[in-house]
């Protein structure tokens, strides 16, 4: 193998290792910022039982994406060492700010969010829970920005091979950045939802369920059954954005070999690009049209239509299947647990056992959604970095292939390690929440101000 | 835009990354310090080790982030060459640095029996980390030399940086811990002070060899007599720092901080020599910052961002450790004694 294909294998591990923990983090702090509010208006412990579960899930999380993020500013680097050079004078900036502004942001004030309760007032402490939720968000606008201009770019100009900025607004509110930044929003909302609720039915059956469990479920549930069909809605909106402005993604999402009119939608099937045509596809005739175009007799662009120049069509394909199968589900077990929640008066203990373990088992439904809409969209970006314009070949590094296998393997070696853990030490936190409290904590007076 | 600030814009960048690869090497530099002195001790001394840097490492660490964020937004032809050139060590320190940062959360977070192989991650990556850096340091100044004298050079600075940050967490932990605790980062200290000392001198008498460029900056007049303070500053706070250490009784009167507060200073005079000797090169002997550098309208956008959040970040860093100053404490996410136990409802 050479030195390209291990180098996207080694980034496509990283980012995907990587984007598991963002995706729980983002939404989870605006949680844990809604439980302290409820708190403190109710007085009622539970909630403060749910914030303080919850907390020790998202410092697990955060830790884990604060690591991994870490390997990916190194790797723009090291593996393409060439994008920077071209695109650096776009790039760059959007990194930067996203540094300056989001990481510090964050990673200071995590310290007062997770450990300062008692040694500030709860009105800082809040403040501080709702500066990393921000600094969280505000980390996902500025790398979304960036990975939407290599999808769409927009506002540049290209002198002797370099791109420089024309125009930074239109750099920013590139065509498919609002769209993507609500589509990856909102997956990160049912990502935790689901997590949530999950490991709270887990909880449920295994009796280590608390009054935080409770409360925690019954917002994951909510929360689901709202953001599941805006996410429909949003991933709709995207997508005839991305047949706007990439429609040889869309050729490949959809399987669609000729520019044809009315053309009909493939459920499922077998894309084999040696023939170029769908083996055992089970198809429904203008589907196709009607949803990519909103209109049954619209010509839609086919692969033939882009020589050399469209992603592989079989992992684009799949991956789209994949993301809204998992969506699908999504829906039905969100919507039939919110119906269930409503006629038991808001009781999760009373909720039906197989709804309890159909919930468990969508803990990490969301990871897999977000996996494959990510390599939806990275892959249907290929063969290009920057879309239409800088082919991923053209910026590879040249470091030796054994190098690159060796650290390839250490990461997979880590990031599997990493994983069995993390998933352990959920289940087993949700099963002992309470032999991890603090027990010997000294009573504080009062919530004096910043103590010297 | 005249030609004077394109000139000069370039180098404001070359400060910021250095200052923010100072800045980490300070900051996490006592993490990973703290995190190599945990073999030493028990249990009960090493939550509370952990608990002395926990509110702090993630802060910490980001500065390595912006260091690296800047040679790659602003010297992107630079960040190519030095990090394909250190591509294993780099990647060695990253899963260092991993190890230890996940290692905070699984040791008090996984099943008890694990708790001894996550104190063993959180050390070994602390070490990876350490040498790594001092690796990668040391190949960076002697422009990547493959040569035995290179190698030899590198080595010596993978061996002396993990010294010299034990010194720092050291520092920290007699400043945030007192007793038993804070007598073991004594004696640590004290152990691992005349080694430091020894290899920094020879460290600096070798850098000329790798590098004879060094020489014509340093051993001339009147730079030579200029410069002496620089050498004269950290032999006068290696032994503040020695003094302290040989009297207990400073410490316990409370100047534990001069062991800190000296180490420190020997790192950012090190910081000002290394950088006066490698001026104006990126890449030594191969690229100056005006080579490297983007494009002026790419820094000029970058440079408003430094000027509007680099003195915030400072500030709300300094509320931080205003919070978490003083002795450390155990950690806990809550301020309440916990209710969750009496709190459950009988299902």
């Amino acid at each position: 193998m050479d030195t390209l294909i291990l180098s996207r294998m080694q980034f496509a591990a990283n980012i995907s290792f990587h984007i598991l923990f963002p995706t729980i983090t983002i939404a989870l702090c605006w949680f844990l910022l809604f439980f302290r509010v409820r708190f403190m208006q109710t007085k009622n412990p539970a909630w403060d039982e749910a914030h303080y579960f919850w907390t020790k899930v998202f410092a697990l999380t955060f830790a884990l994406g604060v690591v991994s993020g870490i390997v990916m500013s190194f790797q723009f680097g090291t593996n393409w060492p060439g994008f920077m050079q071209k695109a650096g004078n776009i790039a760059g900036p959007l990194l930067g700010y996203e540094v300056l502004t989001a990481f510090f942001l964050e990673a200071t004030f995590l310290g007062v969010m997770l450990y300062g309760r008692g040694r500030v007032s709860e009105r800082v402490h809040l403040v501080a829970t709702a500066l990393v939720a921000f600094g969280t968000t505000l980390s996902a606008f500025w790398i979304l920005a960036l990975n939407s201009w290599m999808q769409t770019p927009a506002g540049y100009e290209i002198v002797q091979g370099k791109f420089y900025a024309k125009d930074w607004l239109a750099v920013l509110i590139n065509p498919s950045f609002p769209y993507r930044l609500t589509h990856v929003l909102l997956a990160s909302t049912l990502t935790t939802s689901f997590l949530m609720a999950g490991l709270s039915a887990w909880q449920l059956i295994k009796g280590s369920a608390t009054n935080g469990s409770y409360k925690a479920m019954r917002c994951a549930i909510i929360a689901a059954a709202i953001a599941i069909p805006l996410q429909f809605l949003a991933g709709d909106a995207h997508g005839l954005n991305t047949r706007e402005h990439q429609p040889a993604k869309i050729a490949a999402i959809e399987a669609i070999w000729h520019t044809e009119k009315g053309a009909a939608l493939t459920l499922l099937g077998w894309p084999d690009e040696t023939q170029g045509e769908t083996l055992h596809g089970l198809k429904i005739p203008k589907l196709g049209s009607l949803i990519l175009a909103h209109d049954p007799d619209a010509e839609i662009q086919g692969l033939d239509a882009f020589q050399r120049a469209h992603p592989p069509v079989a992992p684009v394909f799949w991956g789209f299947r994949v993301m809204v199968g998992v969506g699908s589900l999504m829906l039905l077990v969100a919507w039939t647990s919110a119906w269930s929640l409503w006629r038991r008066r808001g009781d999760v203990r009373a909720l039906p056992r197989p709804l309890l373990y159909g919930l468990s088992a969508m803990s990490l439904s969301g990871w897999l959604a977000t996996l494959a809409g990510w390599y939806v969209t990275e892959i249907g970006r290929q063969p290009f970095i920057v879309y239409g314009l800088v082919r991923t070949t053209e910026v590879a590094t040249h470091i030796a292939p054994a190098n690159v296998a060796l650290t390839l393997t250490a990461y997979v070696l880590v990031y599997g390690l990493l994983l069995v853990t993390y998933v352990g030490v959920l289940k087993y936190m949700a099963e002992n929440p309470v032999s991890h409290a603090p027990t010997a904590w000294p009573a504080q007076p009062d919530f004096a101000e910043v103590s010297p | 835009m005249t030609a004077g600030w394109s000139t000069l814009l370039p180098l404001i960048f070359m400060a910021v990354m250095g200052l923010a690869l100072l800045a980490y090497v300070i900051l996490d530099g006592y993490d990973l310090g703290v995190g190599l002195l945990l073999p030493l001790a028990d249990d009960a001394h090493q939550d509370m080790m952990i608990a002395s840097i926990g509110p702090f490492w993630d802060a910490n660490e980001t500065w390595l982030v912006l260091g690296v964020g800047v040679l790659l937004v602003a010297f992107p032809m630079a960040h190519g060459i030095v990090l394909q050139a250190l591509y294993l060590p780099a990647a060695l320190m990253l899963i260092g640095l991993i190890l230890r940062g996940v290692a905070f959360d699984f040791r008090v977070k996984a099943p008890q029996q694990y708790k001894t192989f996550w104190n063993c991650a959180f050390f070994t990556g602390s070490l990876l980390a350490s040498v790594s850096q001092g690796w990668m340091l040391g190949s960076y100044i002697t422009g990547f030399d493959s040569h035995w004298l290179g190698l030899a050079f590198s080595l010596g600075i993978a061996a002396t940086l993990p010294a010299a940050y034990v010194l720092l967490g050291a520092g920290w932990l007699i400043m945030k811990a007192d007793g038993s605790l804070q007598e073991l980062a004594v004696s640590s200290a004290r152990r691992v002070l005349w080694p430091m000392g020894v290899a920094l001198i020879a460290i600096s008498a070798a850098t000329p060899l790798v590098n004879p460029e060094v020489v014509a900056k340093w051993f001339n007049m009147p730079e030579l007599f200029m410069l002496a303070p620089v050498p004269i500053c950290c032999a006068l706070a290696f032994f503040a720092i020695r003094h302290v250490l040989h009297n207990p009784r400073l410490v316990r009167a409370g100047y534990g901080w001069i062991v800190f507060a000296a180490t420190v200073l020997i790192f950012v005079l090190a910081f000002l020599g290394l950088a006066y000797s490698i001026y104006p090169d990126i890449v030594i002997g191969r690229m100056t910052v005006w080579d490297a550098a983007v494009s002026t309208q790419a820094l000029n956008v970058l440079f408003v961002g430094v000027v509007i959040t680099l003195p915030a970040i400072v500030i709300y860093t300094i509320f931080m450790y205003r919070v978490f100053w003083g002795r450390a404490t155990a950690l806990s996410y809550g301020a309440f004694a916990d209710h969750s136990a009496q709190a459950k409802e009988p299902p």
